[in-house]
């Protein structure tokens, strides 16, 4: 059974590998034939780095069922992280971007331990107060030190975010969340945001465990920091409050709390949406406002609710219609 | 060593909510593979004292050992690894996860690889799910839950709920287990099923069962010897035939006759 198991499994691994490897060379087709502009191109960077964010975000508020309101304090902290270790190393760009990343990732979720330890003795509001109450606290410290560069901003950051490197910070957070979650470590995650005291009296441990997704969450928000950083090339406190917190609680929730797929398309149409209502001027926000206002009264639980699409269950279910298919088909000729 | 060490030996547990005392001087001795019976009015104490037993409270005063290990000051979890293992009154599953997966969390301390190894699929991961699979397959077949793996547990009909918490217990592989209430909300055809159930699990798994039960068909039906605790003291103990004809547990559920 084992084998089989493991069979079916490398077939799809080799199956997801080149359905990323196909749309990475779609998209780059599509840069390189100019059918994306600059600036469309230029738009899949924060696309990317939005679905880190809330994939990262659902780890915590859809898979742990804790909910935290300070995601963009831990994104602040990988951003500036990685932008000082970038501005003080010299090495050439395609070493020293993602030796930012790793540096901005850790230090975020060296702070996801730090505040995770205290503020998870708490859970539902109060846990939401700590964590906002934690995301200003960064922003008003990074804008009283004088090596954040205070208020004026950290300026003359590498701009070597690229869609190639967004791409793979993707992939690299989907595959490590999504693993995650399947194994024994993520069942163990799933079972306290089911029931914490049965998680608990079936042998999990809790506080561990809870402080772990917190990390880990916190961690890849750092990433996603140091690709924005590196994408804007200046950063500013004031970018990290606590609207931007919000507008990623707004993607994992308006995508489905406990669905990847959810978040990555949810933060894909989030992203996109309101660069295609620019046309309406003043309107935008209240149709990007409204359309959330909808979506939660028809479908409270998010887009996808817990949904995860698959690429192999797809493929099995395709194959099975038209196997369910042919017999039919050929049932009459077979007669004549 | 004695060959009647008990597995579970409680001694003087007592403790306090404010001025309440809530349970005091509880003492008992658990033999391996026997069957206790807890019973007592409502407000006695006794889901105290398993919440007590897995340190969901911290006792005031007593002792508790488990296989001569001290087990006071341990948390849940730990006190889990070391073998008891407990059901709840109200039930309490992994609602939105399928019935396998509210096994195989509870054999989560069986399988050992580390984080690193799960995220990245090395061979143990594989090898150690697959086995933790068939095992709660096997578990789910014991109780004759073997074709609703899959199904949410939240879809499961009562009856089947309260099967699934016992085998997810069984799962943490306890020594002694606690059951609370299991009977609860079940109609007479079905106690007598549960009743066979608990046999079928102390002979399979060689468990010592403790029970707290209102059906007294059942506690009478199936359980070795009982302790009855009237506000927070056990106020009797014995077999089921001592238990029924004692005047001080017929006072506690009844009240004094008049005139007497």
């Amino acid at each position: 059974m084992a084998t089989r198991l493991l069979k079916k499994t490398s077939f799809r691994y080799a199956l997801n590998a080149t359905a990323a490897a196909g749309l990475y060379i779609v998209l780059m087709a599509l840069i390189d034939a100019k059918v994306l502009n600059r600036y469309q191109a230029l738009m899949l960077i924060p696309i990317g780095f939005n679905i880190i964010l809330a994939v990262s975000l659902n780890l915590s508020a859809g898979f742990l069922g804790q909910l935290p309101l300070g995601h963009a304090g831990f994104m602040s902290v990988g951003a500036y992280a990685a932008a000082l270790f970038s501005m003080a190393v010299n090495l050439p760009t395609n070493v020293e971007l993602p030796l930012a990343l790793v540096v901005g990732g850790l230090t975020a979720a060296v702070f996801g331990v730090v505040i995770g330890l205290p503020a998870l003795r708490l859970r539902g509001d109060y846990l939401a107060i700590i964590t906002l109450g934690f995301g200003e606290i960064i922003r008003v410290i990074i804008l009283n030190l004088k090596f954040t560069g205070g208020a004026y901003g950290l300026k003359g950051i590498g701009r070597q975010t690229t869609v190639t490197w967004v791409y793979i910070s993707v992939l690299v957070t989907l595959f490590v969340i999504s693993t995650l979650i399947k194994s024994r470590h993520g069942r163990a995650i799933l079972s306290i945001r089911e029931d914490e005291i049965a998680a608990e009296a079936s042998g999990i441990p809790t506080t561990y465990y809870k402080v772990l997704a917190f990390t880990v969450s916190a961690g890849f928000a750092g990433v996603a920091g140091g690709l924005y950083a590196h994408y804007l090339s200046i950063l500013d406190p004031s970018s990290f409050g606590f609207m931007r917190s919000a507008e990623i609680l707004v993607i994992v929730v308006l995508g489905g709390l406990g669905s990847l797929f959810g978040s990555v398309a949810a933060a894909t149409v989030l992203t996109i949406l309101p660069e295609l209502l620019r046309g309406f001027a003043e309107y935008r926000m209240v149709i990007y406002s409204l359309l959330l206002v909808v979506v939660m009264i028809f479908k409270p639980s998010g887009l996808c609710g817990r949904y995860e699409f698959s690429l192999g269950d797809a493929l099995d279910k395709f194959s099975m219609l038209m196997r369910g298919r042919l017999p039919q088909k050929q049932a009459p000729a077979k007669g004549k | 060593m004695n060959p009647v060490t008990p597995i579970l030996d409680v001694s003087n547990l007592g403790i306090n909510f404010g001025g309440l005392q809530a349970l005091d001087d509880f003492n008992i001795q658990v033999q391996n593979r026997e069957i206790v019976g807890l019973i007592g009015p409502n407000g006695a104490g006794k889901t105290t004292v398993f919440n007590l037993l897995t340190n969901v409270y911290q006792p005031s005063r007593g002792g508790i050992r488990l296989t001569g290990e001290n087990t006071l000051g341990k948390s849940t979890h730990e006190i889990t690894q070391h073998g008891i293992a407990r059901t709840f009154q109200n039930i309490r599953l992994f609602k939105s996860l399928s019935v396998v997966d509210n096994v195989r969390i509870a054999l989560h301390n069986s399988m050992t690889y580390s984080l690193l190894e799960g995220c990245l699929r090395l061979p143990s991961y594989w090898k150690q799910e697959a086995a933790a699979t068939e095992l709660s397959r096997k578990l789910l077949a014991v109780f004759d839950m073997e074709d609703m793996a899959d199904a949410p547990a939240q879809s499961l009909p009562y009856g089947a709920q309260r099967r699934l918490e016992i085998a997810r217990a069984l799962a943490t592989n306890p020594k002694v287990l606690l059951l609370d209430e299991p009977a609860a909300g079940m109609n007479p055809s079905e106690t007598a099923e549960l009743m066979r159930t608990i046999h079928d699990v102390r002979d399979k798994f060689d468990v010592a069962i403790i029970l707290i039960e209102h059906d007294m068909s059942l506690v009478m039906g199936i359980c070795e010897r009982i302790l009855v605790l009237n506000y927070g003291l056990i106020i009797a103990q014995g077999t089921p035939d001592e238990i029924r004809n004692n005047p001080l547990v017929i006072e506690a559920y009844l009240g004094q006759q008049r005139g007497e």
